[in-house]
């Protein structure tokens, strides 16, 4: 089973390599046959005595992290459809995609999706299923922009990056949360304590987590924006991920997690209502659309609503048709993708108000596209799967019972909403159907004359079609050895249910009979009524949201940089002093560390005083005096006072170096002023700023309290002692401090002069090295 | 004495701050050396001052000054002094390289 699942991905390393060849084999047929293995292998499994496999491979055990890989009956449909219609999409692009395309690139993003899909259906592990789910998103954004000279193509992936990464994100939380909870990281083992998730208080943000990744990656209401716009992907790519397999993993994950979170009533509630608004919305926004994969993609989004509300549903009639309508929804969809895609390859428009009278040149695709739209709008004819689906649909809305005034009213909207959502399918699928085939044929508005598509490239949709009739005539051989097993799994329990085509007068019957019968009278008469897109969306969409969101970030945070990044240095160190004091004070109070009880000080002497003043004058004088040479100067006073202060208080060290470095900074400040020109040597008055002395005045009072604080609370003893003992015998020295500083703490004196040492490199080079101006 | 002492360094702190906060490049300098001054002063008058003889070994004294804070005093007023005449260099340059030492005026262009 892992080989299965990787060795799309080891391909992908292959197919650079191989597409050098592409002019003469097409890259695509070189890797064909690796998802037919993969089918054929996850084929096997299939049967009425299907048991559920497992198969695991350390990848972090000590975050108990591992591959472990579980096949029931919910991943083996979804394996079967991710490797089946993975190997139809991969012939249908031989023909789609010719040989001046990217076609490396293409595949090496096509067969990691293919691994990352097949990754998410079959981990048990949350965080492998995490990581897989999130290389669909990449990939996805890749094969999005895959035209990337396009300006839509880039803006489309964008969106669907941004929306299903913000959704990924989510689902991390969510599944974070739920290891806490269960303390496991196995989703079976998770399943088995369904309780305590449902009745730990952490509850409401795994659920609310949990939808909002679904609904998301599912293209649900509100997030169901992306979908449309990712239709600028190549359309074996909108095929295969935009109908049958990406879209379908936020369904995957619900439907995984049935078993744990249908328990809670708000499960029902939240999944039921925004499935049913997104099936309705979809399936109303699909009829206003004029581009053909635009019909599709708001379709997609429809169905997927669908079945999401279905989900919700959770009875055990509502999660079998699911089941069923995931199966049927991938064959049907798929097929008219890639219809549309061949109209669209042989007329050389998708614009379906430039379509028409394409029967009589492409007979075969007609045909195909019959059985496909018929199949999506639930038409009533035992060959057509999407009615089997459709009408179980109509059932499990009729059978849910609630509580609550809320619940009340959604369940009994439910069926009325299922019927009006059906009724604009119809309504698109006819559209869709005899505004592209029938009616006049615009030879002038056509970029290409029509013809046929080859016939390798209508053999994909043939075979999806042909799954489209098998299913419809012969529904029960696919229920016991799939649908069963898959249904199984999803309801936890035994979930064994008959699809029959005529089920006798009951209610569904009712509203399929008024599905076709107001669908019909509405495809008529649309020309009257379209004028109602024009209030109903009208100006209200979500892309607007979307795109105000978007620039509503970028110029806010735009805004919020240059607010304080003004370029301005002393801006910046008013900033950062103004934290500084803040922090300190504030931390000064909560820690109650103000002490002003002091003892143990040197006596005052009158001659320390006099220094003292005389430097404090000067420290201030710096700031009203205008004239430099005279602040050079008293720089030089302060240096020398502090030097004697050094002498009063016993450094002779101490002093003697503060002479010698006070004597050449000053020497320093006068050379370095003399190379400043006569007109900046004018004095200019400083600015006296009220923030500066506030900051100033602050800061000397901080550390004065701080100083003093610290003073008086002193926890021990110095370690003065010891130097002072072993100065000489063990360092053989008189001078303790310099014997401190070059044997006790000898490697502080090393890199000090390394400073010193840098310092001087860096002045010779900032004074030699000249680069030109034009050099830069 | 050290609340003085203490004191002093504050004000000296003060100042430094207040000329760090002024346009011209040079009351920056100025700034940055008051303020390791009293770096310095505040560092030793912490250790506690004048408990005893200058820290060089005489025979017959016990009582000696805290030799430990006068060895980092003195490697930070080494270092203090490098960075300081760096910071001299680089105010020359950067006069001599943009003809301004306004700091107002030096604010990087958003190309770079």
């Amino acid at each position: 089973m892992i080989y299965a699942v990787f060795a799309p991905l080891l391909f992908a390393v292959l197919i650079p390599f191989l597409s050098r060849w592409k002019e003469k084999v097409h890259t695509g047929w070189l890797i064909l046959p690796v998802p037919f293995l993969i089918f054929l292998y996850f084929l096997q499994f299939v049967g009425p005595n299907f048991e559920p496999q497992v198969q695991s491979v350390q990848w972090i055990p000590s975050l108990d992290i591992s591959l472990s890989f579980h096949l029931d009956g919910l991943s083996l449909l979804f394996a079967l459809l991710i490797s089946g219609i993975g190997t139809l999409v991969v012939l249908y692009s031989i023909y789609y995609l010719n040989h001046k395309e990217q076609l490396g690139h293409f595949y090496t993003y096509l067969y990691i999706f293919m691994t990352a899909m097949l990754g998410v259906v079959l981990s048990d592990n949350v965080f492998a299923l995490y990581a897989f789910w999130e290389f669909t998103s990449i990939s996805s954004f890749l094969l999005i922009g895959y035209w990337h000279y396009r300006e839509r193509s880039r803006y489309g992936a964008l969106k669907s990056m941004l929306i299903t990464v913000l959704g990924g994100f989510s689902l991390l939380a969510g599944i974070i949360l739920l290891t806490i909870v269960t303390g496991t990281t196995s989703i079976r083992e998770m399943v088995a304590q369904a309780d305590v998730i449902v009745d730990s208080h952490y509850f409401p943000f795994i659920l609310a987590f949990l939808l909002l990744g679904a609904f998301t990656k599912s293209a649900q209401f509100p997030f169901h924006i992306w979908l449309p716009d990712a239709m600028e992907a190549p359309t074996p790519v909108s095929a295969y991920l935009h109908s049958a397999t990406m879209v379908k993993a936020g369904i995957y994950l619900m439907a995984r997690f049935s078993p744990i979170l249908a328990g809670d009533p708000n499960f029902f509630f939240l999944l039921s209502l925004f499935g049913i608004v997104t099936l309705v919305w979809g399936s109303f926004m699909a009829v206003r659309q004029t581009d053909l994969k635009g019909i599709l993609a708001y379709s997609t989004i429809s169905q997927l609503g669908m079945i999401m509300a279905m989900l919700g549903f959770g009875t055990d009639v509502a999660l079998f048709a699911a089941v069923f309508h995931i199966l049927n929804h991938a064959t049907f969809k798929g097929s008219l993708f890639m219809v549309a895609g061949i109209v669209d390859h042989e007329t050389g428009t998708r614009d379906i108000r430039k379509l028409g009278g394409l029967m009589t040149f492409m007979p075969i695709s007609f045909t195909l596209a019959i059985f496909g739209t018929f199949s999506m709008a639930g038409v009533p004819l035992p060959f057509l799967n999407g009615f089997y689906s459709k009408e179980m649909f109509f059932d499990a809305t009729l059978v849910n019972s609630a509580s609550g005034p809320f619940m009340e009213a959604l369940v009994a909207a439910l069926p009325v909403l299922a019927v009006i959502g059906s009724i604009f399918t119809f309504v698109y699928s006819m559209y869709l159907f005899f505004g592209t085939f029938t009616g006049k044929y615009k030879e002038e508005e056509l970029p290409q004359t029509p013809h046929e598509a080859p016939k390798m490239m209508l053999l994909p949709p043939f075979i999806l079609i042909l799954g489209v009739i098998t299913i419809g005539l012969f529904p029960e051989m696919f229920n016991q050895g799939l649908i069963t097993h898959a249904a199984d799994a999803v309801f936890g329990a035994e979930n064994n249910q008959d699809i029959y085509f005529w089920h006798g007068l009951v209610p569904a019957f009712y509203m399929s009979v008024a599905v076709v019968v107001l669908g019909i009278t509405l495809y008529l008469t649309k020309s009257k009524w379209e004028g109602i897109y024009s209030v109903l969306p009208g100006r209200l969409s979500f892309n607007r949201v979307y795109d105000w969101l978007i620039e509503k970030i970028e110029t806010g945070s735009n805004k919020v940089t240059t607010s304080y990044m003004t370029g301005s240095l002393r801006f910046y160190m008013v900033l950062t002093l103004t934290a500084i004091f803040a922090i300190t004070l504030g931390v000064l109070i909560q820690t109650n560390g103000v002490n002003f009880e002091v003892t143990d000080v040197a006596p005052i002497t009158t001659k320390e005083l006099i220094v003292a003043a005389i430097m404090a004058i000067a420290a201030i004088a710096t700031i009203f005096v205008h004239n430099r040479i005279a602040i050079i100067l008293i720089v030089g006073v302060i240096g020398y006072g502090l030097a004697i202060l050094f002498v009063f208080y016993r450094a002779p060290d101490l002093a003697l170096t503060q002479l010698i470095v006070e004597t050449v900074t000053v020497v320093l400040f006068m050379l370095c002023f003399y190379h400043l020109p006569n007109l900046q040597k004018s004095t200019t008055p400083l600015l006296t700023k009220g923030v500066n002395v506030a900051i100033s005045v602050g800061f000397g009072l901080l550390l004065m309290v701080i100083g003093v604080s610290a003073y008086n609370s002193r926890a021990f003893d110095s370690i003065a002692d010891y130097y002072i003992e072993n100065a000489d015998p063990l360092a053989g020295g008189y001078n303790m401090v310099n014997v401190i500083l070059v044997d006790f703490r000898g490697i502080d004196t090393l890199f000090e002069v390394a400073v010193l040492f840098g310092a001087a490199l860096a002045i010779i080079a900032m004074i030699k090295l000249r680069r030109d101006k034009g050099a830069k | 004495m050290e609340i003085i002492m203490i004191g002093l360094a504050s004000i000296l702190f003060g100042a430094g701050i207040y000329n760090l906060l002024q346009k011209q490049l040079l009351r920056i300098v100025v700034g940055t050396v008051l303020i390791s001054h009293g770096a310095h002063l505040y560092f030793l008058t912490m250790a506690q001052l004048k408990r005893g003889a200058p820290p060089l070994v005489v025979d017959g004294v016990t009582e000696y000054t805290d030799p430990l804070p006068q060895a980092l005093v003195l490697t930070a007023i080494v270092i203090a002094f490098g960075v300081t005449s760096f910071l001299l260099v680089l105010a020359y340059r950067t006069y001599t390289v943009n003809k301004t030492d306004n700091m107002e005026e030096l604010r990087g262009s958003d190309h770079e």
